[in-house]
């Protein structure tokens, strides 16, 4: 069908050719939502606004003239940007019913563009967190947990309750977002990225998760973790799509500071068919201990691939990496600790009926709004602020950020274009195996091949790659040059290209105990 | 403890004589301020004499149309809450977003203050939990402040003498951009707290003087001209009452030689008279303390104008480790000169030094030196000229309306204008005398048609405000000088008819 110029949303053509109708896709992805409920990607779904704006939309097809190839398409928003008129809560008690009155500026954006906000997808509290496990709406599924791909292979004895028992987490802290792109409920999904709350759970979810440089998109509005790394990231179901998102999103915003003054323009990614000019590096430092076999062999696979194919593959050292996550841990709470201060209970939020004195009522409503991982590290953070830690912590840990920076500015001026890594050391791993640890420890094991790139600002891509013996999603991750979202993303391609990512087959059982199965259709690409 | 200065003996010198608490005679204390570093004589005790230091911090709110960080605007008054923006709210994922208009009146204040300007300057966040601190921080310049390294020249009047001026220098440690707090106020009777968050984010511009002062009235002195400097700038309305100007004084004494004593710092001064006032206090208080065996804590103390003595404040979090961090979501600022200025740079995106510096209005200093060249008036003059808002504009005015010389206009100006203002709590804009009728009234004076005292009595009438012209006051009151020389004799000769008797008197001597 419609593939001219790189794939860019096959739906959007549907849409223009009259095959499928603004509405009739939202209610489609409404319907899948409900089907699909139990697996807690959002936490709320804004049905009666979404099928406003898709009706809009509709009237824009029917006179010719659509917004652009956004216009009409089903997308959703990880709760933790603001939405004006739709709950955004953090996945936290502290903003529970929290309606705020302005949109994010990617929000403004995407709906400008005419996209149909279907919902808030949820997270770990406060976006802290690796598995989307720790929020106050409770745990995301993989939708991967119930794919035939998943069953066949793990669950041999497909008895309830093991299906129960088995089902695996989605990563975080974005997992509600890649769950809903996984499970057809969204075309395109918003997540934020701080040490890889994007990647991963679109590496865990087999989808593709972007990371675009520090200071490209807008922050305004995304509620901050961690200012110095956070991103919008942007999930899509292939390369081409998020390149499209990314079009649409890139540029300044003189509502922040932080990003460029330079005008973006939106490209399209060209098929490429020599690789032979481009240098990819394999740093050796990812090689981290707790890397599967699997994901080894399949990382040696994808380099071998660019090998073949006449890339130079060339083993390179990003020699601070080790320090990586200790640094991140220290400043990363210290924004934390001081971004929560204005969660007081005066303004907007929760607020304890204690009314014993000012102070009483701020200690209250903190303890009762914030869950414990959320206080651990406020208290960590506040800890490392303290006049006489702030040296040997604080200004270690950004000494420390700036050596593992300039790691990657000696690997990509050495001739470098582009760094191939692991996303996640392993598939991922079920529920009831991921609370056995907690987050702080899950967090460090989950963040160490991700969170670099956020130290650096640097810009780095999720592609879903293969399936693991388990039947699950493994992802690689390729790292780019600062602001060369287009090099990045056109490697991207090439890459998903040969790898031909298997489809999940879903087997959603319904209220009519039938089970549904996902086909694969022209709209579902 | 604080209690005990606030009885009747509330205000003693520090330069007591041996006969213990007395008032403080307002020429004895002036010379302890004059001698700058020097000592003042021991008390009681007999040891060595004491040391006053003083040091301020002073917070003038940035005179803008919006807020440092916000589009909301600034305005002294408004209903509350009325000027809040999602930003002073601190609604999250909100971000700041630095006002160019308070960055060039902060590089006008560093420049007006002889301050080197930092061309690369930070934005660190301070925390602390209060009611009107919505963000649990405040946005401020803690690591590289935009202007360091500056001095103020001020004057003071030795003795209380106009006469007798003496030119001192503070150095300006340096000027930082902030944000200001909002308003809590407390409701004690319904025991709640209000809070109106209109002033929050308003932009502050911080000017930490170093401790070189010594006095009460070194300190005012040395505000009075800041603030007059603020004035001229435009940078800042600067007036006190209305929280534009906000001092805070660090007090500490010590005997010469030793090094500096444990100081205090007294907030909640809202006015000069205040602060001459609350620092002298301080000083008297902290060496009655030391020669009676006590320490001084470093605390933080109020002024209380009505007891008009200072008081320890309630600090309720104890020692404030304030956790400060660089503010994340600013980058450095960095503003240029005319070398550095990248040539296809957009000029309404920067901020140039030199601009701003070739723009700069004759300072207070300088309208001085101008008023006393083109006028011949004294230099003390000058200043009382500048101290009163508007009233070198009325000198000036009268100046240009009259064949009277500058130097006796500013006579009349300074001893009648003035004073009649002063004694009715009017403002040279409220004068009912207009510089045109005083003009009038001065040619008058000076085409010799009526004499000095007549003049007087004509001003007297003027104050009235019945909006009749001099020259109608003196035909009314018949207080011509009568030129005509057979006229006069004539009067003088109905005088001497009708005292008969004295004069037989003084023909007899």
């Amino acid at each position: 069908a419609a593939l001219k110029g790189g794939l860019r949303f096959q739906v959007s053509a549907a849409l223009k050719e009259g095959r499928v109708t603004p509405t009739e896709l939202c209610q489609r992805c409404l319907s899948l939502i409900k089907s699909t409920k139990f697996l807690n990607a959002y936490i709320t779904v804004a049905e009666e606004t979404a099928l406003k704006q898709a009706e809009e939309s509709e009237t824009r097809y029917r006179r010719g003239q659509p917004l652009g190839v956004l216009d009409g398409i089903p997308i959703a928003v990880k709760d933790n940007f603001n939405t004006a008129g739709i709950e955004t809560t953090c996945a936290s008690n502290m903003l529970k019913g929290y309606i705020s009155p302005y949109n994010a500026t990617v929000v403004q954006k995407l709906l400008d563009q005419g996209a149909v906000l279907l919902g808030k997808t949820n997270l770990d509290e406060f976006a802290m967190g690796s598995g989307s496990t720790d929020g106050v709406f409770g745990p995301v599924r993989n939708p991967w947990s119930y794919s035939r791909q998943y069953k066949e292979k793990s669950v041999p004895k497909s008895r309830s309750e093991d299906e129960e028992s088995n089902w695996v987490i989605t990563g975080g802290s974005s997992g509600g977002s890649a769950a809903a792109v996984s499970s057809f409920t969204c075309f395109a999904a918003l997540g934020s990225d701080t040490g890889g709350s994007t990647r991963n759970p679109a590496a865990h979810c087999g989808v593709v998760g972007l990371k675009p440089t520090y200071g490209l998109i807008s922050r305004h509005g995304l509620i901050p973790l961690v200012n110095s790394m956070d991103v919008p990231g942007i999930l899509t179901r292939c390369v081409d799509d998020a390149a499209v998102v990314l079009g649409s999103l890139a540029g300044h915003d003189p509502k922040d500071s932080t990003t460029i003054q330079d005008n973006f323009k939106p490209f399209e990614l060209p098929n490429l068919t020599d690789v032979s000019k481009l240098s990819i590096g394999i740093p050796k430092e990812y090689h981290a201990p707790g890397l599967s076999s699997e994901i080894l062999a399949l990382w040696s696979k994808a380099a071998d691939l660019f090998k073949n194919a006449g890339a130079k593959v060339v083993e390179v050292s990003l020699p601070h990496t080790r320090y990586s996550i200790v640094c991140y841990h220290v400043l990363c709470t210290a924004e934390v600790a001081s971004n929560m201060a204005r969660f007081d209970g005066l303004e907007y939020g929760h607020r304890s009926d204690m009314n014993k004195s000012t102070e009483s009522m701020y200690a209250a409503t903190r303890r009762e709004g914030f869950n414990d991982v959320v206080r651990g590290r406020i208290l960590s953070g506040n800890y490392f602020l303290l006049k006489q830690n702030y040296e040997n912590y604080f200004i270690k840990a950004q000494k420390v950020r700036r050596l593992i920076a300039n790691d990657f500015v000696k690997v990509f001026g050495s001739g470098v274009d582009i760094l191939l890594t692991p996303t996640t050391l392993s598939d991922a791993v079920p529920y009831m195996e991921f609370i056995k640890e907690d987050n702080r420890t899950r967090s460090a094991q989950d963040d160490i091949l991700t969170q670099a790139a956020n130290m650096a600002g640097l810009p780095a891509i999720n592609v879903p790659t293969g399936l693991s013996e388990r039947g699950l999603p493994v992802g690689l991750q390729f790292i780019g040059r600062s602001f060369q979202e287009k090099q990045l993303l056109t490697v991207a391609k090439w890459f998903e290209k040969q790898v031909k990512f298997p489809m999940i087959q879903l087997e959603v059982k319904r209220h009519d105990h039938s089970t549904f199965q996902h086909q694969k259709s022209a709209f579902f690409s | 403890a604080a209690a005990r200065g606030c009885g009747g003996v509330w205000r003693r010198a520090w330069q007591r004589g041996a006969g213990g608490p007395a008032p403080a005679p307002r020429g004895q204390r002036a010379v302890a301020c004059n001698a700058r570093g020097g000592a003042v004589p021991a008390g009681k005790s007999g040891l060595a004499p004491w040391v006053p230091v003083v040091g301020l911090e002073i917070h003038a709110q940035i005179s803008s149309n919006s807020k440092l960080f916000s589009g909301s605007q600034v305005q002294f008054a408004a209903a509350p809450n009325s000027l809040v923006s999602f930003f002073d709210a601190s609604l999250p994922g909100t971000l700041p977003v630095l006002n160019r208009r308070c960055v060039e009146a902060a590089v006008m204040t560093g420049l007006a203050l002889n301050c080197s300007i930092n061309k690369r300057s930070l934005f660190d966040r301070k925390h602390y939990f209060y009611a009107d601190l919505p963000a649990g921080y405040q946005i401020t310049q803690q690591r590289v402040p935009i202007a360091v390294n500056g001095s103020l020249s001020y004057s003071l009047c030795i003795d209380n003498k106009m006469s007798q001026m003496v030119t001192k220098t503070v150095r300006i440690k340096q000027i930082q951009l902030e944000q200001d707090s909002g308003k809590s106020l407390h409701d004690d009777t319904r025991n709640q707290t209000l809070v109106d968050l209109n002033r929050a984010g308003v932009g502050l511009m911080e000017v930490v003087m170093e401790p070189d002062m010594c006095c009460g009235e070194e300190a005012a002195a040395a505000v009075r001209e800041l603030q007059l400097i603020l004035q001229t700038l435009g940078s800042s309305q600067a007036v006190m009452a209305e929280g534009q100007l906000r001092v805070d004084a660090n007090v500490s004494v010590h005997h010469p030689g030793e090094h500096y004593g444990v100081r205090t710092e007294v907030k909640n001064i809202n006015s000069l008279r205040f602060l001459a006032k609350a620092v002298d206090y301080e000083i008297q208080r902290q060496i009655e303390e030391l020669e009676n065996g006590g320490t001084i804590l470093n605390e933080t103390r109020a002024f209380d104008s009505k007891l008009g003595c200072t008081v320890p404040m309630r600090d309720k979090e104890g020692k404030q480790d304030y956790r400060f961090m660089p503010e994340p979501n600013l980058p450095p600022l960095i503003l240029y000169d005319a070398k550095s200025l990248p040539a296809n740079m957009n000029h309404q995106q920067v901020v140039n030094i030199d601009w701003i510096h070739e723009r700069l209005p004759d300072l207070p200093s300088v309208k001085r030196a101008k008023l006393v060249e083109r006028y011949g008036i004294l230099p003390e003059h000058s200043f009382t000229l500048l101290n009163e808002d508007g009233l070198t504009e009325f000198f000036e005015n009268v100046v240009k309306q009259t064949q009277m010389k500058p130097k006796k206009v500013i006579g009349w100006i300074l001893n009648d204008l003035l004073s009649y203002l002063k004694q009715h709590s009017l403002t040279v804009k409220e004068s009912p005398v207009s510089s045109f009728l005083l003009a009038d009234l001065l040619n008058l004076l000076e085409k010799k048609e009526i004499s000095s005292t007549a003049a007087k009595q004509v001003l007297a009438e003027l104050w009235k405000g019945e909006g009749k012209t001099p020259f109608e006051i003196v035909k009314e009151k018949k207080l011509e000088l009568i030129q005509d020389q057979k006229e006069l004799e004539q009067i003088c000769q109905a005088v001497i008819d009708g005292q008969e008797n004295e004069v037989i008197m003084m023909v007899l001597g």
